[in-house]
């Protein structure tokens, strides 16, 4: 499966690559060519236009980039959040495990979606879209560690009763610098999967948001607000080339899998 | 010849017969969005149950939709005196409800009884509650019925559209009926079937009574997109109410299933939080506050875009509270603002506004920016509100669009006042200013959202169009009455407390089966003449 592995690196790459070329392939995002809403692909428009007359291939580009870029910074702040309160809760055990993944268990049972439109909703009106778009995925990223801490958790705990820190305790190491030195080294693998694991959750989550009309804010497009368009069945009939954002959305989360699978798959 | 003439003759009678058969066996269909949830029409609030109430409720008096006018139903005449706080109505007499219980002026006076019982929570009766007292009914005789408000209250008869009588004595309660239908069987979630109310006391011309179709059903269907496949499919005869994209969806496929009736009385408006005491910088409330603001941002819009762009041409630039769909009441002399930038910022000059970089800054250097919020899931509003941000963009205002779940948003402009400028509509039920506009523009008022409840006005223009809507409100004439609100009007044209951006155009979509079908602008657009309504043969014997 190697192959499959290159060919999703390779298309991720291609896709990164068009997005931050963005700002020269494509105009601008937000112009509206108020003449032509809704036009069908041309020259001048790639991929036609939206109903507010933008460039929908610009829109798709600039909507791939902030996806691409902040659903993996999300992973990342999740990860370390899963790393921190699961890794610690594993290494800990005992009552502190308890209490730990008692609370985690919680957050996991918490309805998410509505969780982040209540905290949206609570949130600043008067933000800039670049600042709503960041906070829209610190909030993802904040509030999607529970799973990925329960798995690092039990990775830890088996960590901990493992013979090398049984060993490392001998030798006079403890508390944190055990934790930082022995443990988190050997959770890498876990935490990697979780990371990979997360991105395609968070573009997801992003895109859900969009689709209720509560992901990031006008005029800066994302996956989630170009998956609106297809919300009406009426609006897209006979204009298939709408269909692209759903189509590269669904090729970039396949070949994030298969670049997981292939880190997943013994070595 | 007489061959001729015979064969004429029963060639007529197999017509006519086969026009009775239809009309009589004829089942028209067409969608609820949910279901109804009470059939008692004095609780009716939502869609569906008014929906049920048009369809089944006898009136004393209806407004007649395409010409805007009172028509005597049960009533054929009343008559208001007391300074308008008594109405005393005359009835027909020899009807029946629908299960055959005898109407007389028991039922009127029942029915206003339990609308102004104070525990019941009536929405049909707020509107009649005019000050504190008790109403009294008063039954004169079998088919004359006086009721007395605590206070007048104009056009008190255009009120009584809304009020389906009620039978004081059938063990039925309210599903006996004096309407052209009454409630056949109903599956929650599925359908709800209407049948014809065999006691109606309406006739044709030629004496045949009314309602022409025998029963009625009404799907229960959500999904506007099945909705319309429904009806290209012929499985429903029509749409009552049709977004612009929807509409030009359908014109594409059968340009003569759908109608655009004209500008609707629905309006689609934004406005600046001025609320004294809400959490927002000083120097913006002194922004919000100014009329010269105000007015610049209106005419930094381009109304005429967000008509063709966003409701694809099927919507006009606004003009102020009344849409000229409203014939009485709107006031002609008054025009749209219009789109011109220039004379935005001469006018933000004016309270030391300047543009400076491509960035417009108030006299203190404060770079002006704000947000408007609207709710999420509305995609018209989501563009207007996104069209008005590169508008704005033009004078160098930079405008946030924040966009929020229903709940949260009126949370914010009602109770926490934490918002800049709100978007939203309105839509417009009734045509009188006494019914639709006395919360909004009272500065008391609940709903005059710039700055509601106030204890007095903030404003002397405000005062102005406190005493005005008074004025109206008290008056039984009705030309004092539109001189007073035609200057309300022109004092939300000049201030803009409300910056009215489109009203939106009345889009339907009917089957070519549904015979006498006239779609009109007011509610409910189609089936308002619902009993003079016919299904074509051929479909009559289809179904």
């Amino acid at each position: 499966m190697k192959w499959a592995r290159n060919i999703g690196i390779a298309f991720l790459v291609t896709v990164a690559l068009a997005c931050v070329l963005a700002d020269f392939a494509a105009p601008s995002y937000a112009r509206q060519f108020r003449d032509e809403p809704g036009a069908a692909p041309s020259r001048q428009h790639l991929l036609g236009t939206d109903d507010l007359g933008r460039d929908r291939f610009a829109r798709v580009l600039y909507g791939t980039r902030v996806s691409l870029l902040l659903a993996p910074a999300a992973a990342l702040l999740s990860s370390f959040l899963a790393v921190l309160i699961g890794g610690s809760a594993g290494f800990a055990g005992g009552w502190v495990e308890r209490i730990i993944m008692a609370a985690t268990d919680l957050f996991l049972s918490l309805p998410w979606l509505f969780l982040l439109i209540t905290v949206r909703a609570l949130l600043p009106l008067n933000v800039s879209p670049v600042t709503s778009v960041a906070i829209t995925f610190a909030l993802l990223g904040c509030l999607g560690w529970a799973a990925a801490a329960r798995v690092i958790c039990a990775d830890a705990r088996s960590l901990a009763r493992s013979d090398f820190i049984l060993l490392a305790r001998a030798s006079g190491s403890s508390g944190f610098r055990l934790l930082w030195r022995q443990v988190v080294p050997n959770l890498r693998p876990i935490v990697f999967a979780q990371f990979w694991i997360s991105i395609p959750v968070f573009i997801l989550a992003e895109a859900n948001l969009g689709v209720l009309g509560l992901g990031v804010a006008e005029p800066l497009p994302s996956w989630g607000s170009l998956l609106r368009e297809l919300q009406s069945y009426s609006a897209i009939t006979g204009q298939p080339w709408q269909f692209v954002p759903l189509i590269l959305f669904v090729v970039v989360v396949s070949c994030f899998h298969l670049v997981l699978l292939e880190q997943e798959s013994p070595a | 010849m007489s061959r001729q003439i015979v064969f004429r003759s029963f060639l007529v009678l197999m017509l006519a017969s086969t026009l009775a058969v239809a009309q009589t066996d004829a089942q028209l269909r067409f969608c609820l969005h949910s279901d109804p949830k009470t059939f008692n029409p004095l609780l009716a609030e939502e869609d569906s149950s008014e929906t049920v109430r048009y369809l089944t409720g006898g009136v004393l008096m209806r407004l007649n939709r395409m010409t805007q006018d009172l028509e005597p139903e049960l009533a054929t005449s009343w008559k208001i005196s007391d300074a308008g706080k008594t109405i005393t109505f005359t009835l027909r007499t020899g009807l029946s409800f629908s299960d055959g219980t005898p109407f007389s002026a028991d039922d009127v006076a029942f029915t206003i009884q339990q609308m102004m019982d104070p525990s019941l929570h009536s929405p049909t009766g707020d509107a009649f509650r005019s000050g504190d007292g008790k109403t009294v009914s008063k039954v004169l005789t079998p088919d004359r019925v006086s009721v007395t408000f605590p206070a007048a209250i104009a056009g008190l008869d255009k009120l009584f559209d809304q009020v389906a009588i009620m039978s004081a004595k059938s063990p039925k309660k309210e599903m006996a009926v004096l309407g052209p239908y009454d409630v056949l069987e109903y599956k929650a979630g599925n359908y709800l079937l209407l049948e014809k109310n065999p006691h109606y006391w309406r006739q044709d011309a030629a004496g045949k009574q009314l309602p022409y179709i025998q029963t009625v059903r009404l799907d229960i269907q959500s999904n506007r997109d099945t909705e319309m496949l429904r009806l290209v499919r012929g499985e429903i005869d029509f749409i009552n109410s049709l977004d612009a994209e929807y509409f030009d969806k359908l014109v594409q496929q059968n340009p003569a299933l759908v109608h655009d009736s004209g500008v609707s009385l629905d309006s689609e408006q934004m406005w600046f939080n001025q609320v004294p005491t809400s959490p927002l910088p000083d120097y913006k409330k002194a922004w919000f506050r100014s009329t010269n603001f105000r007015r610049a941002i209106s005419e930094a819009v381009n109304r005429e875009d967000l008509a063709r762009v966003v409701f694809r041409g099927h919507a006009r630039p606004a003009i102020g509270p009344m849409s000229p769909a409203n014939k009485f009441w709107f006031n002609a002399k008054l025009q749209a603002h219009s789109f011109d930038q220039k004379s935005a910022l001469a006018r933000l000059a004016q309270d030391g506004f300047r543009l400076q970089d491509g960035v417009l800054k108030d006299h203190d250097g404060h770079a002006v920016e704000f947000s408007i919020i609207t709710n999420a899931g509305n995609k018209y509003r989501e563009r207007m509100a996104t069209m008005i941000q590169q508008d704005l963009s033009g004078i160098g205002v930079k405008l946030n669009v924040v966009t929020l779940d229903f709940p949260s948003l009126i949370e914010r402009i009602t109770r926490s006042f934490d918002y800049e400028a709100c978007l939203l509509g309105l839509i417009g039920n009734d045509l009188d200013p006494n019914s639709s506009q006395m919360n909004v523009w009272m500065s008391s008022g609940e709903n005059h959202q710039w700055n509601p409840n106030q204890k007095a006005p903030a404003t002397a223009w405000e005062a102005e169009i406190d005493k005005l809507m008074r004025e109206q409100a008290t008056s039984l004439d009705p030309k004092k009455r539109k001189a007073a609100f035609d200057r309300v009007q022109e004092i939300a044209w000049e201030q803009e407390p409300f910056i009215y951006l489109v009203n939106r155009n009345a889009l339907s979509a009917v089957s070519p089966n549904a015979r006498n079908v006239h779609p009109v602008v007011l509610r409910p657009q189609v089936y308002w003449n619902i009993d003079e309504i016919s299904i074509s043969n051929e479909v009559a014997r289809n179904r």
